[in-house]
């Protein structure tokens, strides 16, 4: 099935579910009417947090940047022993 | 310290696609045969016509690891990523295709996990990614970091696509896997590699994953852009409704 199909099919659900709690009244109505912006703003504020949560911990490699100039050098040496040009770009 | 290494009785053919990588290709290949000392595997250079001088310094290669280690397949003009990789592998003897940069941001360290990976899982797909404890990025300031954050959570919630590097081009694919899948993409440039990964996931194929380190562009630039983020975004919803 097309993941738009899955994505429809889970929004169609929540409706079903929003326009029953408007039929059943449990919750007074005008907070209900609600809900669908609740919902989005929800979404967006988890977004938005997964965006900062991610960035805190983006994981970050200094040394590596030091393993490659070794590597680089090493292989420089090499190839111009074996006649491969390593001049720069 | 043990080394364990068991029989490998598989073939990996690594391409690369390169335009004006003249230095990098020769240091590359250099580190390829440094870390994948008891592996068979051939390098299968697709070069588009590099007005550097890459395919010169691809035939000093040659003559000194052998000519059936390393490939050069040429084309005339810059033709695309996908191309390139179905290019090379139309030649390619392996049954198991490496893709990856050539301008060193790939580190070839990490082949050897990729492989021990594929062997404990049996995966079709091993992709490398930049983001989970182990791997890193460096070279990247805030604002990119935020783009490739924000890029990622949006692509997750809309995809669902079960990596959590969807952009990265550093992976190891079954070989018929990748014919299988690249045959159904269209996209250009990194949404390419998007393309690819999620519908290897759509496909059910097993998808693993590794740890890497990208150490971004060493000599030359890397830019990104207004029109790369609206590219992007294009590239997000296309995917979106088509896979």
């Amino acid at each position: 099935m097309k993941h738009i199909l899955k994505i429809l099919a889970l929004l169609v659900a929540i409706s079903a579910c929003w326009i029953g709690l408007l039929q059943v009244s449990v919750i007074p109505e005008s907070y209900t009417w609600l809900l669908p912006l609740y919902f989005i703003v929800s979404l967006g504020c988890y977004g938005i947090l997964m965006v900062g949560v991610g960035l805190m911990q983006f994981p970050t490699c200094p040394q590596e940047a030091l393993l490659l100039h070794q590597d680089i050098l090493e292989a420089k040496d090499f190839l111009k022993n074996k006649g491969v040009d390593v001049g720069s770009n | 310290m043990g080394n364990e290494q068991k029989e490998n009785s598989n073939k990996y053919s690594i391409i690369i696609p390169t335009y004006n990588e003249r230095l990098n290709i020769a240091l590359l290949v250099y580190l390829i045969f440094k870390h994948l000392p008891n592996v068979n595997f051939e390098i299968s250079v697709v070069d588009d016509g590099s007005p550097d001088g890459t395919q010169d310094i691809v035939k000093q290669l040659q003559s000194v690891y052998g000519e059936d280690r390393i490939l050069l397949r040429a084309r005339p003009k810059k033709l695309g990523l996908g191309t390139a990789y179905i290019h090379g592998l139309k030649h390619a003897s392996g049954n198991f295709v490496v893709i990856m940069d050539a301008d060193l941001s790939h580190h070839p360290k990490y082949l050897p996990n990729f492989i021990k990976k594929q062997m404990e899982t049996g995966a079709d797909i091993v992709t490398g990614t930049r983001y989970v404890k182990g791997g890193g990025v460096h070279g990247w300031n805030l604002m990119r970091k935020l783009t490739s954050r924000g890029a990622n959570v949006l692509a997750q919630t809309l995809l669902w696509p079960g990596v959590s590097d969807l952009t990265g081009s550093f992976r190891l694919y079954r070989k018929s896997v990748l014919e299988d899948v690249i045959g159904s993409c269209v996209s250009k440039g990194y949404v390419f590699q998007m393309e690819m990964i999620v519908r290897a996931t759509r496909k059910g194929y097993n998808i693993a994953e590794v740890p890497i380190t990208f150490v971004d562009r060493v000599y030359g630039s890397s830019k990104l852009g207004g029109s790369e983020i609206v590219e992007y975004l294009k590239g997000l919803i296309y995917l979106l409704l088509t896979t």
